[in-house]
Parts: structure tokens; C-alpha cells; sequence
């Protein structure tokens, strides 16, 4: 075996052609190329502009309620008898979840660039909601794709969309869940190139949508590595967080991705097993594959043909994961570990219980990692666990799967 | 040139027509179907096959072209077997360019290099991947280039005269003019647009270029094919099978010769003839 060369640091940002290693890159029609490329070179300007800047702080602070709390979860700790267990309270902020974190810097990004429309796909419908929110308040009409599985489970959010004036566009292709939305809101952009910003919602898709996503959410990490450092003067010894896409799990990682005593641990959908193909853990289980734009951990068959995956929960419900992921996962700096669906369930009913706080079905499989290994830690010891959003779009179909009479 | 699409054109040009480039999906709506369809598809007068390699997530593609590619998966096409249609017909038709069309992700399954290897030995012309831009060449364009493979650049009308020097940069074989922003299946724009970026492209590039996208009648690949080097249609041949299956996919009627009505109305098009073969160039 050949020694792993350990980068400097862990927190570059991709290269020239859009790569963490040798995932990432802009695998996209000519037709969204210049695109691409503007919305590169728009997002550097941005970067380094002060009204910019303020005009997201204010956004940030004022209307998605942040800096979001770092919670000391006491009773769960109690409850499990080992580590301290910390939440970042994600689930606090407007519209309930990390996504608004992205979908206020993208929709400013939008306007930045003179689009007049905004397209997005959701599975959870989180972040479709956070895009049709961000629609609402500036004013663009908004069109949000999701498989109608997804549609069906997370009810809620459909009709929130709804409410807010989005147009959502019902998905049946595949197992009509995350990918095929994504697709399908590519189609519509390759139709709608000149007056359209699509906005992603996870880390993932063409450079430089994985950096500029993270970048947006690292707000979560910044934030936690601070208020962790100020409430217990040390920094954590794990932190914890689900990986759909992947951007909420960026967004905590990556400014902690330089400290090497902090361990880290990406939870992948497990499904029913990884065994079969009901799962979504392509780091776990996949091999490196290109689709939606970039090269990185997929689900696919010998043919190379993607494979629609499963999980309990609509948003990790995808059969790939953001490049820098992938790129983490290689350099060995990040674990990445699956949790399954009764695991995530038994989670998020736990929580529910000992804490007061539902969470989402996504950060439940983050919560239960915690609740494998807090209880072997010394309660000397810090987890941070990134609960990135709340339940309610959930509890219909959890009191479903649990048979309970309402 | 000594490959099957320069000759190909070569000859086209000395005869003063346009080609005609005729897609279909690779397995649809199985194997030997697809095999008989690529037979007779140079009989009746098409001049290079666009050979769907069926993918499951095709960005690209609208409806029609989906639910092609979805029959031809659901039948067990693979890319090693869409490579075996091509060594099939090859052996009753050394001529006709064939050239692959798809997205990368099967190839780079397969193994860029194993994959070149069986596509030249298979009897490949050249490749048209629609997610690998210039941006993106050292995975495969220059690959395929060194290997003998011509790797077709897509440009579309988001293609600027800034950017297209780096459109043709790496292109051989021809250059495919998307006719639109959109997917496979929309309607044509104005063919005065098209013209004019045709033209433009032409004066940058010796290669022949072609337009695809939105091409589905004989008046339409007639318009096209006299503003152009070529014309693709790909959607209308798709519709033509997909028209001759019942609901579940199986064949109900004969789409050989559905394909071979459509495909001999198109060549009158595109050879500015009328039906009974008389010239009509300059009658329009
Ligand atoms: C609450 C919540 N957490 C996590 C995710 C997974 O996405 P990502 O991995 O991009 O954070 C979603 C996606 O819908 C979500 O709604």
C-alpha cells in the first residue's frame, strides 16, 4: 500500500476546473456551459464585495434568525450516560431547516445576475420551501420539481410551497424522488438558460455550485467552532451530521476540517441494508460515477446505470453525494458510516421524548450515530451533533409507519 | 480524411446535398429490432447513424427519447451490447459512419481506455457526449482523438463567438449545431436563426456542420439541410418505433418499415427532391 499524501490543508477550495482531487468538474450540455462559467466569475465578484456581504449579514441575522443556538442537549445526555451531547439548532431557523442558509445568498446571487426566474428541486421539500421563500420575498416567480414519492411523504412542505406561489411540478419518471426532481429541473434550465438561475440545493451538481453551497452553509461550522470554544473552551471530539447531498454536513465540517482532534463522521442513509439496493449509501457502497454535472460516490450498476436507491427519509434520498464528500472520504479525513431507517426512526423518537424536539427524519440518522457512540465516550467528552432541521413535515408519515391511531 | 464520416461527406459534397443523420436508441425496443432497423436504415438513403446508447438519466432528452431509452434498459441493453449491434451491422455495411451518442457516465464505467479500444474494433466513427464540454476534454475527447474515434462537438446558440474557438478546438468529424436551448423533442426555432448561426460556425471551422434538435418533417429537414452540412432527426424516428408498440412495449406492427417510410420522406427533404425524385432546389 502506498502512503496517503496528507494535504496541507483540508480546507482549499476546488481547483482551476472545478475538482476536490479528482472528483467534482462541470460535466453539463454546452448549453448551460457559459452559464456555469459566468456564474463562477458572478460569484468571485460577489464574494469580494462589501455590499454583498452586507447584504447577506443582514438577511442572515434579521430574517433567517441567525447566529442559530448550539444547544447542550443535557437530558438525551443523561439518558445516554457518556459524552456530551450538543445540537445545533438548525431546526430554529426560518422555514425550519439549513437550506434557507443557502437560498438567501443564491437568491441575491440571482438578482446579482439579472435572472428573472428561479428553478429548484426538492426531495425533502425543505429546500423547496426555502427557495419558494426566497422567491416570495424578492419577488420571482419559482418553480420547484419533486418526484411525486416525495410529494406524497412530505405533504406538508408541498402545500407550504404552495402557499408561498411557487409552481410545483409534480416528477414521475424513476422512482420519482430526488435525482429524477434534479433532472428534471436540469431539463428546464437547459430550455430556460437565458432568464433562468436554478438553485441548488445541495452541495452537489456542476462547479461551482459544491463550493458556493458550502461556502453559504458553512455559516453552521463557523458558528458551532465558535460558541463550542466559548461555552466549554476546548474544541468538540466528534461532530456528527447527515449527508444527503451533502451540504448541511459541509457546511458543519468544514471549518473544522483543519483541526485534526476533532473527529468526524458523515451518516449515510443504511436503508434496509446495504446489502441489496434499498439503501443510499454511495460512500459506503458505490463506486465513483459522473451524474447531475460532477464526478463523485454513486449508486450505479455494472452498466453504469444509476440506481434509484432508498431511504425512510426523502432528503438523503439520492444515489450520490457532493464531490468534496467524496474527496474527504478518500483523503481519509472525514468517517462516513451508514445508519439504517428503524435506526433513524428509533432516533427520532428519542429525541422527541427525552429533549421536547422533533427533528427531521435527515438529522435523526445523525442523532443516531450519537446514540451509538456517546455511550462509550467519557462525559468529559464534546459531540456536536448538526440537527438540521425540524420534524414537522415528518410526523405524518412517522405516525403512519408506527400505526398510530390520531 | 480516411475515416467513414470524412469520406462521407466528402462524397455528399461533391453530389451537393446535405447529410442525413438519423438517430435511434440503441436496444429499443430490443436487440434485434434495433439491429433490423440499423440495417435498413442505409438502404433507404440515410448517410450516418446517430446510435443511442440508453442511459438512465437523460438530462438531455425529452419524453420521447426518455421512454426510449428506459424500453431499451428495461430489454438488457448495455453499452457492451450496443457496441455488438454496431459489430452486427458492420458486417453487412462497412460504410456508413456510425456514431454514438450518449452520456459519459457508461463509458467511464466501462473504462475510457477498454472502451475505445472495443468501440474501434466494433466499428465506431466517432462520439457525441452531451455532458463532456471542452471544459472537460482530457477525459475522453482527446482520448478518443488519438485513438482514431472523431469526437463531436455540440454548439448551441448560448455559444458565443468568444467561446466557439474553444468549441472547435478539439472537434473532428463534424460539428453538431443544437438548434435550440432545450431538450430533444422541442419544436424548431426559426430556421433563419439557425441559418445564421450555421453560417457563422462555417466560418470558423472547415468541419461539416450539422443541425439537430427539432427536425421531425421532410419540409423541415429540406429548409435545414439547405442551410447546413446535415441534418439530424431524432425524436420523429424514436415516435415512428415507439408508434408501432403497444403500451407495454411489445411490437405490434412493423417498425421497420415505419422507419424506413419516415426515413425515405426525409432523404426527398433533405436531397431537395420531391417525392417522385425531382428537383425542387431551386423551386422554393
Ligand atoms: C432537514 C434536512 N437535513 C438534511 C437534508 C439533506 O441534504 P444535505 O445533505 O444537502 O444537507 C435535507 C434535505 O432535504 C433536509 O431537509
Amino acid at each position: 500500500m502506498t502512503a496517503r499524501p496528507v494535504p496541507n490543508s483540508f480546507r482549499t477550495g476546488a481547483d482551476e476546473q472545478g475538482m476536490f482531487g479528482k472528483y467534482g468538474g462541470r460535466f453539463v450540455p454546452e448549453t448551460l456551459m457559459p452559464l456555469v462559467l459566468n456564474l463562477e466569475r458572478q460569484w468571485r465578484e460577489a464574494k469580494g464585495d462589501p455590499a454583498f456581504e452586507a447584504e447577506l449579514q443582514q438577511l442572515s441575522t434579521f430574517y433567517v434568525g441567525r447566529p442559530s443556538t448550539l444547544y447542550f442537549a443535557d437530558s438525551l445526555t443523561r439518558h445516554l450516560g457518556g459524552a456530551k451531547i450538543y445540537l445545533k439548532r438548525e431546526d430554529l431557523n426560518h422555514t425550519g431547516s439549513h437550506k434557507i442558509n443557502n437560498c438567501v445568498g443564491q437568491i441575491l446571487l440571482a438578482k446579482r445576475m439579472g435572472k428573472t426566474r428561479i428553478i429548484a428541486e426538492t426531495g425533502a421539500g425543505q429546500h423547496g420551501v426555502a427557495a419558494a421563500t426566497v422567491a416570495a420575498k424578492f419577488g420571482f416567480p419559482c418553480v420547484v420539481y419533486m418526484g411525486i414519492t416525495d410529494m406524497e411523504r412530505q405533504k406538508p412542505n408541498v402545500a407550504r410551497m404552495k402557499l408561498l406561489g411557487a409552481d410545483v411540478q409534480a416528477v414521475r419518471s424513476g422512482r420519482s424522488t430526488l435525482k429524477d426532481a434534479m433532472n428534471e429541473a436540469l431539463r428546464d434550465w437547459v430550455t430556460n438558460v437565458h432568464d433562468t438561475y436554478y438553485v441548488i440545493g445541495s452541495a452537489a451538481g456542476p462547479h461551482p455550485y459544491p463550493e458556493l453551497v458550502r461556502d453559504f452553509q458553512s455559516v453552521i461550522g463557523a458558528e458551532a467552532r465558535s460558541q463550542i470554544l466559548e461555552r466549554e473552551g476546548c474544541l468538540p471530539d466528534v461532530i456528527i451530521a447527515a449527508i444527503g447531498g451533502g451540504s448541511n454536513a459541509i457546511g458543519l465540517f468544514h471549518p473544522f476540517l483543519d483541526d485534526v482532534g476533532v473527529r468526524i463522521i458523515g451518516v449515510e442513509a443504511g436503508g434496509r441494508g446495504l446489502k441489496g439496493v434499498e439503501h443510499c449509501a454511495s460512500m459506503s457502497a458505490g463506486r465513483p460515477g459522473v451524474l447531475h454535472g460532477n464526478r463523485t460516490y454513486l449508486l450505479q450498476d455494472d452498466d453504469g446505470q444509476i440506481l434509484e436507491g432508498h431511504s425512510i427519509s426523502a432528503g438523503l434520498d439520492y444515489p450520490g453525494v457532493g464531490p468534496e464528500h467524496a474527496w474527504l472520504r478518500d483523503s481519509g479525513r472525514v468517517d462516513y458510516v451508514p445508519v439504517f431507517d428503524d435506526e433513524a426512526l428509533e432516533a427520532f423518537q428519542l429525541l422527541t421524548r427525552v429533549e421536547g424536539i422533533i427533528p427531521a427524519l435527515e438529522s435523526a440518522h445523525a442523532i443516531a450515530q450519537a446514540v451509538k457512540i456517546a455511550p462509550s465516550m467519557d462525559a468529559n467528552q464534546i459531540i456536536i451533533v448538526n440537527l438540521s432541521g425540524r420534524g414537522d413535515k415528518d410526523v405524518q408519515s412517522v405516525a403512519d409507519i408506527l400505526n398510530m391511531e390520531i | 480524411m480516411n475515416n467513414r464520416i470524412g469520406r462521407r461527406f466528402e462524397e455528399l459534397k461533391a453530389e451537393g446535398s446535405a447529410a442525413l443523420i438519423t438517430y435511434l436508441m440503441g436496444g429499443d425496443p430490443d436487440f434485434d429490432t434495433s439491429l433490423a432497423i440499423m440495417k435498413a436504415l442505409p438502404e433507404c438513403g440515410s448517410d450516418v447513424i446517430e446510435l443511442g446508447m440508453p442511459f438512465s438519466d437523460p438530462l438531455a432528452d425529452g419524453a420521447v427519447i426518455q421512454a426510449a431509452g428506459q424500453r431499451a434498459l428495461k430489454g438488457g441493453q448495455t453499452l457492451k451490447r450496443t457496441l455488438q449491434l454496431t459489430r452486427e451491422f458492420r458486417q453487412v455495411d462497412d460504410q456508413t459512419p456510425v456514431v454514438l451518442m450518449g452520456y459519459f457516465n457508461p463509458i467511464y464505467s466501462y473504462g475510457v481506455d477498454r472502451f475505445l479500444a472495443d468501440a474501434r474494433d466494433a466499428g465506431i466513427d466517432g462520439l457525441i457526449i452531451v455532458d463532456l464540454s471542452p471544459e472537460m476534454d482530457q477525459e475522453l475527447c482527446i482520448p478518443a482523438s488519438r485513438a482514431g474515434i472523431d469526437f463531436i462537438r455540440l454548439a448551441t446558440p448560448t455559444t458565443d463567438d468568444a467561446r466557439l474557438p474553444k468549441v472547435l478546438e478539439n472537434a473532428s468529424g463534424f460539428v453538431y449545431y443544437v438548434s435550440m436551448n432545450g431538450i430533444t423533442g422541442n419544436a424548431l426555432p426559426n430556421p433563419v436563426d439557425i441559418a445564421a448561426a450555421v453560417a457563422r460556425i462555417q466560418k470558423s471551422t472547415l468541419l461539416p456542420v450539422c443541425v439537430g434538435f427539432g427536425v421531425k418533417t421532410a419540409e423541415q429537414a429540406h429548409v435545414i439541410g439547405r442551410a447546413s452540412d446535415g441534418v439530424v432527426v431524432g425524436t420523429a424516428i424514436v415516435s415512428a418505433i415507439a408508434d408501432t408498440l403497444d403500451s407495454t412495449g411489445r411490437v405490434v406492427a412493423d417498425p421497420v418499415k415505419a422507419v424506413t417510410n419516415l426515413v425515405t420522406e426525409l432523404v426527398c427533404g433533405v436531397r431537395q427532391l420531391d417525392r417522385r425524385g425531382r428537383d425542387v432546389s431551386t423551386a422554393i
